[in-house]
């Protein structure tokens, strides 16, 4: 793993829970259409086709063949990568990551609206705001994060504190102590589309099966206990056990 | 990827600005040697590069259209140091510059003798400016081409085939024009631009047909396995998490039919190269400024269809997480 930034806070987020609720995504837009970074657009919101810019989605995939399938519901967000090809593309330097954090950020007074970055990016992490003509993306919420006017509770991330089932981890995965690098570390952490070493900074945790293995001898068991009991002599119900025998 | 009419237009028109341009000074060049008759500088080297600065005007208005803040497009000159768009916003005013003052320098007689070679060949300077130019010109293909060939997961641009066929085609339509331009300012000229072309025409048609021959074996890196990290053979997208469309499903997908696409690529190899190439034939034994006009227009409309082909067929992997609406 490439160490471009001192600190790399990203999302860490568990497939094994994620319910797919969307809760992410509305608190995701509620809290960054509302700051001062101006409106995330939407055109037609309450006609057909409504349409707008978001930070995150939620979709949802079905792996396997019926009837042995699976649902996974999918967050998908800026990936905020360690070697991010949507930054040396920008003709204007608008795109940008931040030494101090390696959050990508988009400074949107600069942004000329090209779009060039957006079609830099793989995982197709960008959104064009119709409204502001400027390109978007998730910020990690770096309006909160660092806000020491918020409760400590409240530094963190909007869709991360949405998440009904803590499906979103929030931190620095280059602190091998922080609660996302043990998580990625022991619960199998990984990358999406690794193929293009973009080195992304969020990981996914994959799903889990707990399986209980249990063998035949196990079932039917040799020495099966009631099988002596029966052979010896049983006490009738109303006389005292041996624990009223030696009760004090 | 969905084709802006903008980029369309803009790479087309500079192409053909750059593709006269260097007409213009390869005739200049081969003059000095004495290897054609020496052209009248206001009537065909003013004129020709007013007629190619107009097509260099006309892409940078048409960039201007794929912006969302054009106002703020000088920015974009700050990030060569990494952008090869940036690099591009550098070098086409650049060029445009120097277009201008070659054709001044021309129209105003101002040409006075820098150099003179060993051979007692003189050097003035409208050759260095042409020089300049033509440096500058294959810089701008090379910005243009670049700016999608660097792009490494867009399988259908990363390779140095974008960049050749940049500057085939641009060349190609330039070269077809300065044979028009030659057929109404300097008919003595018809048959060696007619010949350029024919060759610069021919090339490009080899380039393109390699490009989209290569395209067509191309297996795809990313998966849908790989865009979400489960290993599973079978992967099926149920919900992209919203209904109406956004962005990504409008910036990425053309929304043609495949066999849209190949009648595309049918349309663009006949209009773009066979027809001119019969046409420039026709017309360079003629002389012919009508027929040759006609070249230009066929081949001018066959690569506006070739561009548009261009971006349509490159996939962008974002697009494996937009297949499935609901």
């Amino acid at each position: 793993m490439s160490q471009n930034t001192a600190r790399q806070l990203a999302l860490v987020i568990d497939l094994n829970v994620c319910v797919g609720c969307h809760a992410c995504v509305t608190s995701c837009k509620e809290w960054n259409t509302s700051g001062a970074a101006g409106p995330m657009g939407d055109q037609n919101p309450y006609a057909a086709d409504p349409t707008g810019t978001f930070f995150n989605r939620v979709q949802t995939f079905e792996v396997g063949e019926f009837p042995n399938t699976e649902t996974v519901h999918f967050p998908k967000s800026c990936l905020h990568c360690e070697d991010p090809p949507c930054v040396p593309v920008c003709p204007t330097g608008a795109s940008y990551k931040r030494k101090e954090d390696g959050i990508v950020l988009v400074d949107y007074d600069k942004c000329i609206g090209c779009k060039y970055c957006s079609w830099a990016c793989p995982y197709g992490a960008r959104e064009f705001d119709e409204q502001g003509k400027v390109m978007k993306k998730c910020t990690l919420c770096v309006d909160r994060i660092y806000d020491m006017t918020m409760n400590e509770n409240d530094r963190r991330p909007a869709c991360v504190k949405a998440c009904p089932t803590s499906a979103r981890l929030f931190g620095d995965i280059h602190d091998p102590d922080s609660a996302v690098s043990q998580a990625i570390r022991e619960n199998g952490g990984y990358q999406l589309m690794p193929e293009w070493s973009t080195n992304p900074a969020n990981h996914y945790l994959p799903r889990r099966k707990t399986r209980l293995k249990i063998h035949e001898d196990e079932l039917v068991r040799a020495d099966n206990p009631i099988k002596r009991d029966r052979q010896l002599i049983q006490p009738s119900k109303s006389e005292p056990t041996i624990e009223d025998a030696t009760g004090w | 990827m969905h084709p802006a009419f903008s980029v369309i237009f803009l790479t087309t028109f500079i192409g053909v600005g750059q593709g006269l341009f260097l007409a213009l000074v390869t005739a200049q060049i081969y003059s000095l040697f004495g290897l054609l008759p020496a052209q009248d500088g206001h009537a065909f080297y003013a004129h020709g590069s007013l007629l190619a600065l107009i097509f260099l005007v006309g892409g940078l208005i048409a960039s201007f259209f794929h912006l969302g803040h054009p106002e703020r497009a000088w920015r974009s000159a700050t990030q060569w140091r990494t952008s090869w768009l940036s690099r591009e916003v550098i070098v086409l005013p650049a060029f445009m510059g120097t277009v201008f003052l070659y054709g001044a320098c021309h129209f105003l007689g101002l040409k006075p003798v820098l150099v003179t070679l060993p051979s007692g060949t003189p050097v003035d300077a409208t050759l260095v400016l042409g020089v300049l130019g033509t440096v500058l010109a294959f810089a701008l293909f090379v910005c243009t081409g670049m700016i999608y060939a660097c792009l490494r997961f867009l399988r259908e641009w990363h390779s140095p085939l974008t960049v050749i066929n940049y500057i085939l085609l641009g060349g190609a339509s330039g070269f077809t024009l300065a044979t028009v331009f030659a057929a109404l300012a300097a008919p003595d000229l018809v048959r060696f631009f007619a010949g350029w072309a024919l060759i610069i025409t021919f090339l490009a048609l080899a380039g393109r047909v390699a490009s989209l021959i290569r395209n067509a074996r191309l297996k795809p890196t990313s998966t849908p396995q790989s865009a979400i990290g489960v290993k599973h053979p079978k992967v099926v997208q149920k919900s992209q998490g919203f209904m109406g469309g956004s962005f990504n499903t409008r910036e990425y997908f053309h929304g043609k039919t495949a066999g849209f696409l190949r009648s595309i690529k049918w349309f663009f190899l006949v209009m773009a190269f066979v027809v001119p190439l019969v046409l420039l034939s026709v017309g360079m034994a003629a002389s012919a400024a009508g027929v040759l006009s006609l070249a230009f227009l066929v081949q001018y409309t066959g690569l506006l269809a070739e561009r548009w082909f261009f971006f349509a067929q490159a996939n962008h992997p974002q697009n494996l997480y937009y297949r499935a609406v609901s």
